[in-house]
């Protein structure tokens, strides 16, 4: 479990996070929704340790995560995996070897088994013959794809995605939604989200924090959302007509 | 105060940068890459700059000491000297602070931010000794060979300039890069390598790490790579050529 216990967070004397607490479980997909600026990006990269908090503590299965030194961050930064807003992936290296690099760094596998573990990842991600190509080379949808599959390749404990559907169409932001509630079930991962995506809510929303103005403001599941008198959820969820319209049939 | 402030940021990233290497084949294969991105690319630049810097220096130093007193062997031993102490080793410094520093500055500023750093800060890895490390080692490395490099076509462009001008004999150039040849001005020489070759890939990759912001801010950091290394490398010569000559 991830418990983030009143945390603080500002830069420039500008507070972006006031006082969070929320906690995250295993095997779910935990969503952080909120409009662009409210803070979701500073959160998710305050719980990995991306930014240093101001106040409040971070524990990853009781350990105070935000208290450790960088060596020992290191050991529960192994069982990370992230998939960044822009994918993030190593554009000097190809897919194949993005894929590999965190085997390379981590374990003592032959070559062998290192390219059977990526084509393994890589196929679970759904990406064919495109392991010699060069991240320049392939689609926005396939980059993301390619970050899951080297997220994934050291099996993770814990998985945070950064708007994994930023500037993808909506059938792609659909396959990789779907991919990332599969691989949290069949790795039994806590998979931590940020989306603004409603789609991404109603499908797999299992856990949602709603943050406004670097607050939490409302907490729930993808069913509890479709009842809340929230206002200011309401106006982020049912922002337009075809919204409100289903909002009130429900 | 902003001094200060970069001052002790900068030595910061030198304490982790020198922290343990996670596994040392990655390293040695990182830096092994280097050595060939950082030296072996730039030996080509070198032996053009040098070959026409050693031609002027001879051109210069017998056009200016045109006199019946002087020996014309003298025209050798100014353009060794001044090839040696300064040319092949500063010059050259600051000529691979402008190539190398502005593409080490602009590869790991661009991969800040695409938040490649931050991929491998998640995955565990330090990443400063990761990317920083392997370039000051192979830097550190090749920079003396490629002053042992430049010395060499220096003195040798000095020689088809002076001969082919006739402004001096043969004879009198040979003669003169060997008369009261002081063989500790070589290890001057190399020892001054080794510090501009710290200093550039050091400075660079420090303005490379801290960058924030997007593509003009990637370009500003790399200018800024190269003009501080340069006046750096100058006041490590000061410094330097007082301690090594005094």
């Amino acid at each position: 479990m991830i418990k983030v216990n009143h945390i603080w967070k500002s830069f420039d004397r500008q507070t972006v996070l006031k006082d969070i607490s929320v906690e995250f479980e295993k095997g779910k997909t935990n969503l952080i929704i909120g409009q662009s600026g409210s803070g979701k990006t500073v959160l998710l990269k305050s719980i990995v340790g991306l930014l240093d908090i101001d106040k409040g503590e971070i524990k990853y299965d009781n350990i105070v995560y935000n208290k450790l030194n960088f060596r020992k961050k290191k050991e529960i930064r192994k069982k990370i995996g992230m998939l960044f807003q822009g994918s993030a992936l190593f554009d000097s290296s190809t897919v194949e070897e993005n894929v590999i690099y965190p085997l390379d760094m981590f374990t003592n596998m032959s070559y062998k088994e290192k390219r059977e573990r990526a084509d393994f990842c890589l196929n679970r991600v759904n990406i064919l013959n495109a392991n010699h190509l060069y991240p320049s080379e392939i689609s926005g949808g396939m980059k993301k794809r390619v970050a899951i599959a080297r997220a994934i390749v050291l099996n993770p404990e814990y998985l945070f995605c950064d708007e994994p559907d930023s500037g993808l169409d909506p059938i792609t932001t659909l396959r990789i939604n779907n991919l990332i509630k599969e691989i949290t079930d069949e790795f039994n991962t806590i998979t931590i989200v940020n989306t603004h995506d409603m789609n991404s809510v109603m499908e797999f929303g299992e856990k949602i924090v709603f943050i406004h103005m670097g607050q939490k403001w409302w907490e729930g599941t993808n069913k509890d959302i479709l009842h809340t008198d929230n206002e200011k959820l309401n106006d982020f969820v049912f922002a337009n007509h075809m919204a409100k319209r289903l909002k009130q049939i429900k | 105060m902003q001094f200060f402030y970069h001052f002790g940021k900068y030595f910061i990233l030198l304490t982790k940068v020198f922290s343990k290497p996670e596994k040392s084949k990655i390293y040695y294969n990182q830096t092994l890459k280097e050595l060939i991105s950082l030296g072996v690319n730039s030996i080509g630049i070198v032996i053009i700059i040098s070959a026409f810097t050693g031609a002027v220096i001879t051109l210069q130093t017998a056009y200016n000491t045109e006199n019946p007193f002087y020996p014309m062997y003298l025209i050798g031993l100014m353009a060794r000297d001044t090839i040696i102490l300064e040319f092949s080793s500063t010059m050259v410094g600051l000529i691979l602070a402008g190539k190398i520093g502005s593409n080490i500055a602009s590869e790991i500023g661009t991969m800040r931010i695409t938040e490649q750093i931050d991929a491998l800060e998640i995955m565990g890895v330090n990443s400063a000794s990761y990317l920083i490390l392997p370039k000051i080692i192979a830097s550190v490395l090749f920079n003396p060979l490629l002053t042992m490099i430049s010395i060499v076509i220096g003195v040798f462009g000095g020689w088809i300039a002076g001969t082919a001008t006739g402004v001096v004999s043969s004879e009198d150039y040979i003669y003169g890069i060997q008369f009261a040849f002081i063989p500790f001005y070589v290890t001057y020489a190399l020892i001054k390598a080794v510090f501009y070759a710290f200093i550039i890939t050091s400075v660079s990759s420090y303005y490379g790490y801290f960058v924030r912001g997007g593509a003009l801010e990637v370009g500003r950091s790399s200018t800024k790579a190269v003009v501080y290394s340069c006046i750096l490398i100058l006041l490590c010569d000061v410094i330097l050529t007082q301690l090594l000559l005094s």
